[in-house]
């Protein structure tokens, strides 16, 4: 099957802070990824190791140093690509959330669905209401996001990137910050998703559930791919001795 | 569900001292402030000059007489200008800071012009912008341009303060946080959408206190216009002053520029608050 994402030699670097003249530090280097329709992959690997900015280069949001990102057949690197045509296609949940906090739940999955994607009010009206509704939202449609709870902020951001029907999701630890109640209830959603045949990269920290959902799991260690798998083997047999040491620490 | 609450002897104890302690405290606030303002009024008014001051500044006769003139010329002039100049300076301000924004290399020349524009603008002391529009373009004799005195320093008091608000607007927008444009970026929203839709609202919000802060000092500097010869208040105020060597009106038409000033800060208090309310759940 042919790859929907193909990531060859990303290298990524932002400028050292402080004073003096250091070398750019490097934050991710020799990433090569693919990745098919359907597939659902989970970045692992301790903090700082990459994961979020990982994802971030992959929608465009950070100039990249290196490499070349294709999308549908599409080099999306290409500077004369225009970010927006790729965003329209993938979705993106930060690990912060980000919700707007001016607009009501709903006002916030409506405006790209309107605003970008030309859908028609009404429609989009339905379709958020629906899926707010099947994340237990629907309560909550009319109120603004700083007066949810944080479980609720954060089903609500999955909720506001699915009404644009990506054909790719991006989800940044959408499970930092919750307690394990919330936990199982955001990922049964990612679950369903997963079912429903989404095409996945998640960022996590929960390998129990990386273990469950993942088709191909890798392992970023100072912002390289050390290791990639599907979870059976990754989690069970690793090859590498860092990532034996990293599941040892979390598991 | 009932609820057989019933305070404990501990609580009952606990709001009593709370209810002593309140007590003395209103009894100190009303103590100082009596004593403050009694000493302050009695200085006055037994100082060896009030008399005279009282007769010049205070008198009730003048002031009555005074009235209807400075009361028609408020209404006419500094409320007018007041309320046609805000909604343009707004304008002006939100649009010459969501320029310096823009990232468009069509959009240079403008972009240049909106920093040069909010330099010059304001750094000029108002009372000179207000007399070049004044004076200086009905002399140039331009055909087409009106030479009504209202419209051309109306327009000054919107060129000086606009470049204030701009500036104001310019800081709610650096304080947007980036990962909101990051946010909308991810939705495939254009950076004029991202600004208009998720940081402009933002900025403006945030902003509310100085841009009243603003608005109250234009409805003062509505004043200014009285050194082209446009009769508002003051301006009636003070000829009433060099005919008849009283001031009194002087301080009438002052009064009349704070009383309309309140409302405008209530007002905004009010809607601030309730947005507040409404977006973080509590007040
Ligand atoms: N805007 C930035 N400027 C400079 N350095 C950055 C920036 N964003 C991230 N970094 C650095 O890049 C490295 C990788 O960060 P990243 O956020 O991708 O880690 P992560 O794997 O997502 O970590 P976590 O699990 O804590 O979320 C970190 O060392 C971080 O300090
Ligand atoms: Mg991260």
């Amino acid at each position: 099957m042919s790859a929907l994402l193909e990531v060859a030699g990303l290298r990524k670097s932002y400028p050292s802070t402080g004073s003096g003249r250091r070398a750019d530090r490097v934050v991710l280097a020799d990433i090569d990824l693919s990745i098919a329709p359907h597939d659902v992959v989970c970045l692992i690997g301790a903090s700082g190791s990459g994961k979020s900015t990982l994802l971030r280069c992959l929608n465009l949001l950070e100039p990249i140093d290196d490499g070349v990102i294709t999308f549908d057949g599409r080099e999306i690197s290409d500077p004369l690509v225009d970010p927006r045509d790729v965003r329209r296609e993938i979705g993106m949940v930060f690990q912060a959330y980000n919700l707007f906090p001016h607009l009501t739940v709903l006002e916030n999955c409506l405006l790209a669905p309107v605003k970008v994607h030309g859908m028609a009010k009404a429609e989009a009206r339905d379709r958020a209401e629906q899926l707010l509704d099947r994340f237990g939202l629907g309560a909550h449609a009319s109120a603004h996001p700083d007066s949810l709870s944080g479980g609720q902020q954060q089903r609500a951001a999955l909720v506001r990137a699915l009404c644009t029907r990506p054909r790719l999701l991006l989800l940044d630890e959408i499970t930092a910050a919750l307690d394990p109640i919330l936990v199982g209830e955001v990922l049964e959603i990612v679950r369903a998703e997963a079912a429903a045949g989404m095409t996945m990269i998640l960022a996590t920290h929960e390998m129990a559930f990386a273990r469950e959902v993942a088709t191909s799991v890798c392992f970023l260690d100072g912002g390289r791919i050390l290791e990639q798998g599907p979870p059976e083997q990754l989690f069970t047999a690793p090859r590498e001795e860092r990532t034996r040491e990293f599941l040892a620490r979390v598991l | 569900m009932t609820d057989a609450w019933a305070p404990s002897a501990r609580q009952l104890e606990r709001a009593s001292v709370e209810r002593r302690r309140r007590r003395q405290r209103a009894l100190v606030a009303a103590a100082v402030t009596v004593v403050v303002f009694a000493v302050a009024i009695v200085g006055t008014l037994s100082s060896p000059g009030w008399q005279r001051v009282q007769e010049t500044f205070f008198s009730w006769h003048h002031m009555r007489a005074a009235l209807p003139d400075i009361w028609r010329a408020f209404w006419k002039y500094n409320v007018t200008m007041f309320l046609v100049a805000e909604p343009l300076i707004l304008a002006v301000g939100i649009a010459v800071a969501v320029t310096r924004h823009t990232v468009s290399p069509w959009l240079t020349p403008l972009r240049i012009v909106a920093v040069a524009y909010t330099d010059l603008f304001r750094g000029l002391p108002t009372i000179l912008v207000v007399t070049l529009f004044g004076l200086g373009i009905p002399a140039l004799q331009l055909t087409g341009v009106t030479n009504s005195l209202f419209w051309l320093t109306l327009v000054a008091l919107v060129l000086c303060y606009g470049a204030y608000v701009a500036e104001v607007i310019r800081a709610g927008i650096d304080s947007v946080h980036p990962t909101q444009r990051a946010s909308a970026e991810a939705l495939a929203l254009s950076r004029g959408q991202a600004m208009w839709h998720v940081i402009l609202p933002q900025a403006l919000r945030r902003v509310v206190p100085p841009l009243v802060n603003d608005f109250v000092s234009l409805q003062k500097d509505t004043a200014l216009v009285g050194v082209v010869g446009v009769f508002e208040a003051l301006k009636v105020a003070s000829d009433y002053g060099n005919y008849h060597f009283n001031y009194s009106p002087m301080v009438l038409a002052g009064v009349f520029f704070v009383v309309i000033t309140v409302p405008i800060a209530r007002l905004t208090d009010w809607l601030s608050a309730r947005a507040r309310r409404r977006e973080w759940g509590r007040g």
